[in-house]
């Protein structure tokens, strides 16, 4: 089956439930998370993730438009691209 | 399933948008307009509207969907057109200025801030249309709003114009004239070139050469911000260190541009012509390539060694950048204009940056002298030489120059100009003032040079 894959960041100062409230949201829209990676960097709480939209009845421009509310909500910066950017940029 | 990216890569890409100012700079749709020709001017302009406004229809929010989805900002969406000297020599009667207006009214209709293609190549000669169009320019640059102009006087091959560049130094007069309300913008749109390149997505330049196909998608990168950041904070490396992390820097920035041209391409059904690999600075803070030879280790753009760091720094993003996509076009160099570049508006004004050094600069990287203001009463024989100078420039190096010169009309040395938004702030800058006037009334061709000889 043809996967379409987004890359998820979430950045912002470390908290409870995170992870938690962006898994619930992606869930909900039928988002299956394929990997997760998290770490500080430059003191920031950085998540990132790497989601298969194809089964979702989101296009990438609705999905941002969910998460970014959501960001709103739990102070967050997030985040969705499609992944071909970061393909092209670090994969020769 | 691994997650195919380091953190530090996706923080990377994220930071190069966020806070260096990466993004693409201009996708541009070539439109050609050969088959809009009739010797009524009324139904060349109606054609010429209707062939825009539908092969550009859905320019804009194409552009804006993969702005979106990919998360990088695409600031510009432009057409470039035929030159309109063809288009329109087979008009009888009626004025160019009319076919300026219908790609004004085309431009706005499809949402584009810009439209190129208002242009004649005259490198060795004038057709009637030629002829007809480089009169109509002036007054076309002020009724217009999105209309861009290119006159190309010069090629290796072919040799200089003399006749085209004595004229031009009077066209860029009365265009100044014309728009003098407003500071001279006429001439910001306004550019004449030796050598020009066919599939230029950039403006003020750019046009649809006749080599190209019916359609076609080309892509301007802007990254000054994201080698300045590479670079910044390293005295300690040597130079093959220091264009190393250029090259590196110059391919990722350049992959952007082939990913949304092949990407715009694909969705509007026409072919992805080339990217054009030159670093082109905005007015904003830290997206300056002055800033990025002074980060090299100057202590002002226009000192000693500005030639020699520009050159290298030309090279190296060309090298990069090279790899990063399948077909590279356009000017592919970095860009050095004045008015446009924070970094270099601040050494003019600090009396670092002369025109002679800006000359000078313009030998080893694209394009030219580029969005420079003077004193209004600058005579056209000034302007002519001015232009002579860059064409010759680009005549025996094989390259491109160009001269798009701002006369302001009632500034001298010491006022500035602001034109806003991407156009930026101009110092009025001090040039020569002993009289070249009969050079350049001599008339006739300077004759290609011996290294035009090549077959």
């Amino acid at each position: 089956m043809e996967t379409k894959r987004v890359i998820v960041t979430v950045i912002g100062k470390d908290r409870v439930g995170i992870i938690a409230a962006v898994a619930k949201t992606l869930s909900e829209n039928q988002v299956n998370i394929l990997d997760i990676s998290q770490t500080i960097l430059q003191e920031f709480f950085t998540m990132m993730m790497i989601a298969d939209i194809s089964q979702s009845n989101l296009g990438i421009q609705e999905l941002q438009d969910i998460l970014t509310e959501l960001g709103q909500e739990i102070g967050m910066q997030i985040q969705a691209q499609h992944e071909d950017i970061f393909r092209f940029m670090h994969r020769i | 399933m691994a997650l195919n990216y380091t953190a530090e890569e996706i923080m990377q890409t994220i930071r190069m948008v966020q806070s260096e100012n990466l993004d693409i700079r201009t996708i541009t749709m070539g439109i050609s307009l050969r088959d809009c020709a009739h010797e009524d001017m009324a139904v060349c302009c109606r054609k010429v509207y209707d062939k825009i406004t539908r092969k550009a229809e859905k320019l804009v929010g194409t552009g804006e969907a993969i702005s979106r989805e990919y998360g990088i900002p695409i600031i510009n969406k432009r057409i470039a057109v035929t030159p309109i000297a063809m288009v329109g020599e087979s008009c009888i009667g009626g004025s160019f200025v009319d076919l300026a207006k219908a790609l004004d009214k085309a431009a706005a209709a499809t949402g584009v801030n810009f439209i190129g293609g208002f242009s004649a190549l005259v490198h060795k000669g004038y057709t009637n249309g030629d002829r007809r169009l480089i009169e109509a320019i002036p007054e076309a640059m002020a009724v217009t709003e999105r209309v861009c102009s290119s006159v190309n006087i010069g090629t290796t091959k072919a040799g200089i114009n003399m006749d085209a560049v004595a004229q031009m130094g009077h066209i860029i007069k009365a265009a100044a004239e014309l728009t003098k309300e407003r500071d001279a913008l006429g001439c910001a749109k306004l550019v004449v070139f030796c050598n020009v390149p066919e599939d230029n997505p950039f403006m003020a330049g750019a046009f649809h050469g006749i080599g190209e196909p019916e359609t076609v998608i080309n892509v301007g990168v802007s990254g000054p911000g994201v080698v300045l950041a590479a670079i910044r904070n390293h005295p300690e490396w040597d130079f093959s260190t220091l264009a190393s992390i250029i090259k590196r820097t110059a391919f990722k920035i350049t992959r952007m541009g082939e990913l949304v041209g092949r990407e715009a391409g694909k969705r509007l059904g026409v072919p992805f012509g080339i990217v054009d690999l030159s670093l082109a600075p905005t007015p904003d803070i830290g997206d300056s390539v002055a800033d990025i030879l002074e980060a090299m280790g100057l202590e002002r753009v226009g000192g000693h060694g500005t030639t020699a760091a520009l050159a290298m720094l030309n090279d190296a993003v060309k090298k990069g950048g090279a790899m990063a996509s399948s077909h590279v076009g356009g000017l592919s160099g970095a860009f050095i204009p004045v008015s446009e570049d924070a970094g270099m508006i601040r050494a003019v004004t600090e009396g670092a940056l002369s025109l002679d050094k800006l000359e000078a600069m313009t030998c080893v990287c694209s394009v030219g002298l580029d969005m420079f203001a003077v004193p209004g009463n600058t005579t056209a024989e000034v302007l002519s030489a001015i232009i002579a100078d860059e064409a010759a420039i680009g005549m025996i190096n094989k390259k491109t120059t160009a001269v798009r010169v701002i006369p302001v009309p009632g500034k001298t040395v010491g006022d500035q100009v602001e034109f806003g938004g991407l156009l930026g702030r101009a110092p009025i800058m001090a040039l020569h003032t002993y009289d070249p006037g009969v050079f350049i009334g001599r008339g006739g061709r300077i004759p290609a040079p011996i290294h035009a000889l090549t077959n």
